[in-house]
């Protein structure tokens, strides 16, 4: 039992805190994510360079072999810097779906595409009352022919504006909650009846509603097999899931210290906020949080890496926790850096806004406490 | 990183369970499963047998009797004892004094004291609190004057945990009160049996007599017992304090006592079902559950990095507020789960004699160990003085 990780994923770590540091400076942020498109096609491209858009994929499909593990150590050093380029949706959902389903077909024409930068996928599994359900599905795809019609609507697609080709959950046998007859599809975006309607979130993301009005497929359009999508779409939600709790760990301990850092230059009272034992205290207790949820979220990667038997509640303790953890040290660090934490010009609030998204993504506090109990 | 269990140490999971098995004495195993209290004579039972298989001073350098485990092994060994519900190890002379003999003691002290600590021949206490000083413990008053090639001793310490058995306790005294208060503390071992000692109970909110008041009144001590320099005493005192509160969190027994409230849940009755029904109480139980995993892999995360480095230091005092918040919390929750059966008092009395129960068969000790528990967050320093210690140490305040 240890918790060392590897020289390679040492090397990989400080790779990316590197780039961060050199290419990717709060004020460069500010500006991508200012921009029609919200991140940056060149650093999309460096990330591919670096080997990161290959981790998670076999070798086979042209990938590093890379497990929970790397994927933990990528989202939580990207979070510290507050990168907005699409890993989660492009890679970790989209790709893996593509790799663990896809015809040969299917992944010649979409993975080295993929990995070398060149495509933008997203992953349409949300509806508006679906919440985090990954098996409440409305959206309806219709034998038609030789192919499927779909009809539907879905919510707050990530990377949805940029994205070439969308995967699509839809039903196609069962009602409405039925984890059985859930099938995949592979959209282009230009095809007939598919609109986008194109936003802004407020972390700085992209997201789309998609609108499916008899959208026509032809057959090879299907990722996988009909009618059993789900436990495929849940096992790459649950590695989502922890790599958008890696994310928030690295932003949990990057606003720690800026707190640190602002509470012991701003002065009042004649001396540094940081003297107060109230605020010292306050200080002490969120990075205990910090460092505990750390914990949970070592503990759940390599649960995961070994495929232990309860991975997959190990990963709601880790989401529970992140919910609960990302909401004090988030409204502890804006209360601790006063007028100045609501401000535009500070990092801080930038921090905060991702922070507070995420509490939500795959699923909020109270959601995973449920699911945690009911496994 | 790698946190499952390798073939060696599943084989000695089972070594040390069936270890356990075949010699924890029956007779105290049913006292701990039916929450009457163990004595003085149990616990040396118990530790002596752990003692004659090497099984006690675990943490020990092995030149000094000392495991030679690694962080999983001490791991696996610690989760089995508490699985076996055994009594807990009294920590006063393998966890405290031990370890600053080894550290601070000199050749001839070593040979003297260890040997006796480890095969638990002598019971040692705690002599650090006093009625003046709590949390500010350096402001302690306990003088001790050089006379010849004596120590004469005079002062009062307080709190001090299961003294009525104690053989021996090492001492905080102030040998010098010139300069700032941290200076001029020595530690000093003191016999219990030297003339001018006198031990008087202190009865706390739970019914128990487990802390006292130890009195020392021209308590001759000769100066070979003190152990590192004279007024080094404050260096000693914060060594030992981060192993006190490294093990202070008591994981492996949380551990167990949780999954016993959980099977509790599902044997009380409640309304025309049982406790499980109850929505609301089961989320309390699986967040504490959760917070748990976290603490126990902090410990592990803490215990890993302590065994490549060296002495614990200022994160023994992250897993000690992380493990009394918890230990708290699972107290408090055992209450809950009881409703009004939580209320009838037992004697210790009452829990030896053979008549039923009052309320379920374990609801006795559930109360006291609520109201016994508020010390968790007191002693070994309390949360906020913990608090005092990260902000400096590791925040850089």
């Amino acid at each position: 039992m240890d918790f060392l990780i590897s020289d390679e994923q040492k090397q990989l770590q400080d790779l990316i805190h590197q780039f961060i540091q050199k290419d990717y400076p709060f004020d460069v942020r500010e500006k991508l994510v200012k921009t029609e498109e919200g991140f940056s096609k060149d650093f999309w491209k460096t990330f591919s360079q670096f080997g990161l858009l290959a981790m998670p994929f076999s070798e086979e499909d042209g990938g590093f072999n890379g497990g929970p593990v790397d994927i933990m150590i990528i989202l939580e050093a990207f979070g510290t810097g507050l990168i907005v380029e699409p890993y989660i949706p492009n890679i970790v959902l989209s790709g893996n779906l593509v790799s663990k389903l896809g015809s040969k077909d299917q992944k010649d024409a979409i993975l080295p595409n993929l990995l070398n930068g060149d495509m933008q996928l997203a992953f349409a599994f949300s509806e508006p009352q679906s919440r985090f359900d990954l098996n409440d599905v409305t959206t309806s795809a219709e034998k038609d022919g030789d192919g499927y019609k779909l009809n539907g609507y879905k919510c707050v697609v990530m990377n949805g504006p940029a994205a070439d080709k969308l995967i699509v959950s839809a039903r196609t046998a069962g009602s409405q909650l039925d984890e059985n007859g859930i099938s995949l599809f592979i959209v282009d975006r230009e095809t007939k009846g598919v609109s986008l309607r194109d936003y802004s979130n407020v972390d700085g993301s992209k997201a789309s509603e998609l609108t499916l009005e008899d959208v026509v497929l032809t057959n090879d359009a299907l990722l996988g097999k009909q009618d059993k999508a789900f436990s495929t779409i849940e096992e790459v939600v649950n590695l989502a899931t922890l790599a958008i709790s890696a994310e928030a760990i690295g932003i949990m301990q990057k606003m720690n210290e800026l707190t640190l850092e602002y509470t012991k230059t701003r002065e009042q009272f004649g001396q540094a906020l940081s003297q107060f034992q109230a605020l010292q205290h306050r200080m002490v207790d969120t990075f205990m949080v910090h460092e505990q949820t750390k914990s949970l979220l070592l503990m759940a990667a390599a649960k995961m890496n070994d495929k232990s038997e309860d991975a997959v509640k190990s990963i709601s303790a880790l989401k529970y926790q992140v919910g609960n953890a990302a909401k004090l040290i988030g409204e502890e660090a804006i209360q601790l850096h006063g007028g100045m934490g609501v401000t535009e010009e500070m990092s801080i609030g930038h921090y905060f806004k991702r922070l507070t998204t995420i509490r939500t993504i795959f699923g909020n506090a109270d959601y995973h406490l449920k699911k945690y109990s009911s496994l | 990183m790698n946190l499952s269990f390798s073939e060696e140490d599943l084989k000695f999971q089972s070594e040390v369970r069936s270890f356990i098995k075949e010699n924890y004495p029956s007779e105290i195993k049913e006292k701990m499963d039916n929450g009457v209290p163990v004595s003085k004579d149990d616990i040396v039972t118990w530790q002596k047998i752990l003692s004659k298989k090497g099984w006690f001073a675990i943490n020990w350098p092995e030149e000094h009797g000392g495991s030679g485990w690694s962080v999983t092994q001490k791991f696996i060994f610690q989760n089995e004892l508490a699985e076996a519900n055994t009594p807990n190890i009294v920590p006063f002379g393998v966890s405290m004094c031990g370890p600053v003999i080894y550290t601070f003691g000199t050749e001839e002290q070593k040979k003297r004291f260890l040997p006796d600590i480890r095969d638990n021949n002598v019971w040692w206490c705690q002599g650090y609190s006093e009625p003046g000083s709590g949390s500010d413990l350096a402001s302690l008053k306990t003088k001790a004057e050089k006379k010849g090639d004596k120590y004469i001793v005079n002062g009062t310490k307080t709190w001090t945990t299961m003294a009525q058995h104690a053989d021996w306790i090492f001492c905080l005294v102030r040998t010098d009160s010139s300069g700032i208060k941290q200076q001029g503390i020595s530690f000093l071992l003191i016999d219990m049996k030297s003339p001018g000692v006198e031990v008087k109970p202190i009865i706390t909110i739970d019914g128990s007599h487990e802390v006292n008041m130890v009195y020392l009144d021209n308590v001759e001590v000769p100066s070979e017992n003190l152990i590192g320099e004279e007024g080094a005493g404050w260096s000693i005192a914060k060594f030992l304090l981060a192993h006190e509160r490294t093990g202070i969190g008591g994981i492996p027994h949380l551990k167990r006592e949780i999954r016993r409230l959980r099977q509790i849940t599902e044997e009380l009755p409640l309304n025309e079902g049982f406790l499980k029904d109850d929505q609301l109480f089961m989320d309390k139980l699986n967040k504490v559950e959760i917070d748990l995993l976290s603490a126990e892999f902090t410990e592990l995360r803490t215990l890993a990095s302590i065994s490549a480095g060296g002495h614990p230091g200022p994160e023994s005092s992250i897993l000690k507020i992380g493990g009394t918040d918890l230990q708290q919390s699972l107290s408090d929750l055992y209450v809950e789960a009881l409703g009004y059966y939580a209320h009838p008092f037992m004697s210790e009395e009452d829990l030896k004699s053979n008549e039923k129960r009052i309320g379920p068969d374990f609801a006795a000790n559930v109360m006291p160990h609520y109201l016994n528990y508020r010390k968790v967050s007191i002693y070994g320093g309390s949360n906020e003085v913990q608090r005092n210690v990260i902000a400096k140490a590791v925040l850089g305040l």
